[in-house]
């Protein structure tokens, strides 16, 4: 119940206080009601629940973790590298 | 700044090579650990993806899940089922609920049977569809069955906001809402002297992830301060949750008892404020909620506030609505489950009389229960 895929605003309409978003690709509308009064714009990510945006999700902070995630993985790419020298270099059957 | 696209918030929290990343991290890490460790997954949503992706299968022998009590609607003991159930064959009245619901069973069927029986049952996507509803059928009681954890209550409060301003005469509400910081003091200190809580297995939890975008992580400042459990609020994507798996595992390594949030894009310290002021508007917290394989759960529910009774179909209804209490299943052993001291297939009747078509316990009843999980996956737990 709880599962929902980050969505795009695509439109606001104040008046009925609904933001239509796009969420991967698919186009519906959702309720502002738990939102402060221009804290969504157009652009924005958000999560939905239950009909309604529930939070904006924080480009810097997604940003910031798939970098880390990126140097995570270089990091690793780089030891397995260096094992894979090491290895080669202490490896028994030299002389074969 | 680089800029972010949607497809990186879905496809860049579940890159197969960053969970494997993780995998590799977790398995180095959990080398010093001096003894295993269990983790609990408060969230169904959380199960729902460490199951899906096969996370047990990437950690090592020394660290562990206890799938948590999941998703609202598991924990819903048959007594208020029972009341949906009776309220949607009252005469004049349309039963609206999410569609979780369709067939959890109480004692007497599920919602699904009542529809069987000829009740008026709509199953919505969001409590908003009320008030079509509503509008629609002038002549009837509209009642929305309210249910779930701290992500859906400040929707419900605010269809009520809604229904109170626009003065509509004809949506009712009956109230079932629970809240996650008290269960979690439940599982690991439980107040109750026939339970035995203290036995518990559970060494840290994986916070909600939406619980926590409109709560806030504060509410789970008690866990590493009076209860010394670390506590890591984490998303629902894979790469989130084995990121969450490596932060308790280092709190343990380096003997550290903290709650940190690594679901950072959505969740601060604070949540969602509004959502939070609605909730306080209408409802306050009702002495005891039973949960279902746990019991009675103190301060753990919402009721409508005093002033709101013209709206509270418990109270309207209260002279058709039993209050007499229905007992677990003898042979259930989910409360043994949940605290992380039997497993699924522990239970002598697991797969053969409750499986997830006749669910006898509230860990078979949806998909994120664990005995559902185990049902469904085998032995990959
Ligand atoms: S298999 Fe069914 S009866 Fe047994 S513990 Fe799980 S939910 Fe309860």
């Amino acid at each position: 119940m709880c599962l929902s895929i980050p969505s795009k605003v695509v439109k606001i309409d104040k008046e009925k206080n609904v933001a239509t978003v796009d969420t991967m690709g698919v186009t519906r509308e959702a309720g502002l009601e738990l939102m402060q009064e221009d804290e969504v714009k157009i652009g924005d990510y958000v999560l939905l629940h239950i009909g309604f945006i529930m939070n904006k999700i924080d480009e810097v902070d997604a940003l910031e973790s798939l970098k880390v995630y990126q140097e995570i993985l270089e990091k690793l790419d780089e030891e397995e590298r260096r094992q894979l020298v090491e290895d080669d270099d202490n490896c028994a059957n030299r002389g074969a | 700044m680089a800029h972010l696209e949607l497809k990186d918030l879905y496809d860049g929290f579940r890159d197969p090579k960053i969970i494997e990343g993780f995998a590799k991290l977790i398995k180095e890490e959990a080398k010093k650990l001096p003894k295993p460790i269990n983790i609990m997954e408060v969230c169904g949503g959380h199960t729902h993806s460490i199951m899906k992706f096969g996370l047990p299968q990437l950690l090592p022998a020394n660290v562990n899940f206890i799938h948590g009590p999941g998703c609202p609607v598991c924990v819903m003991p048959k007594e208020r089922i029972d009341h949906a159930y009776i309220l949607s064959l009252q005469e004049g009245v349309i039963l609206v609920t999410l569609g979780d619901m369709i067939k959890v069973p109480g004692s007497k069927g599920s919602l699904q049977d009542a529809r069987a029986k000829g009740a008026d049952v709509r199953f919505v996507y969001s409590p908003l569809d009320t008030l079509k509803i509503a509008e629609e059928n002038p002549e009837k009681k509209v009642i929305f069955f309210a249910i779930g954890f701290e992500t859906t209550t400040p929707m419900t409060a605010s269809l009520i906001d809604i229904v109170l301003k626009r003065k509509i005469p004809n949506i009712f509400f009956h109230m079932n809402h629970v809240t996650v910081p008290e269960v979690m003091v439940e599982l690991i200190d439980s107040r109750d002297e026939h339970v035995d809580s203290y036995n518990n297995q559970i060494d840290a939890f994986l916070g909600p992830s939406h619980v926590s975008v409109i709560t806030g992580s504060k509410i789970y400042e008690q866990f590493p301060k009076k209860y010394n459990r670390p506590v890591v609020v984490a998303g629902f994507e894979p790469v989130d949750v084995m990121e969450g798996i490596y932060m308790i595992v280092k709190q343990f390594t380096e003997n550290r008892c903290e709650l940190e949030i690594e679901y950072k894009r959505s969740v601060s310290r604070e949540g969602n404020k509004k959502a939070q002021a609605l909730i306080e508007e209408y409802f306050e917290k009702a002495d005891l909620f039973k949960w279902r394989g746990l019991g009675n759960v103190p301060d753990s529910g919402y009721k409508l506030k005093d002033e709101f009774s013209a709206i509270d179909a418990e109270k309207i209804y209260k002279d058709v609505l039993p209050i007499e209490e229905i007992e677990d299943h003898k042979l259930c052993i989910c409360g043994d489950i949940l605290r992380g001291m039997a497993k699924p297939d522990e239970c002598t009747i697991f797969g053969t009389a409750c499986k997830p078509s006749s669910p006898l316990g509230s860990c078979m009843v949806s998909s994120e229960g664990a005995c559902a999980a185990y049902y469904k996956y085998g032995n990959l737990l």
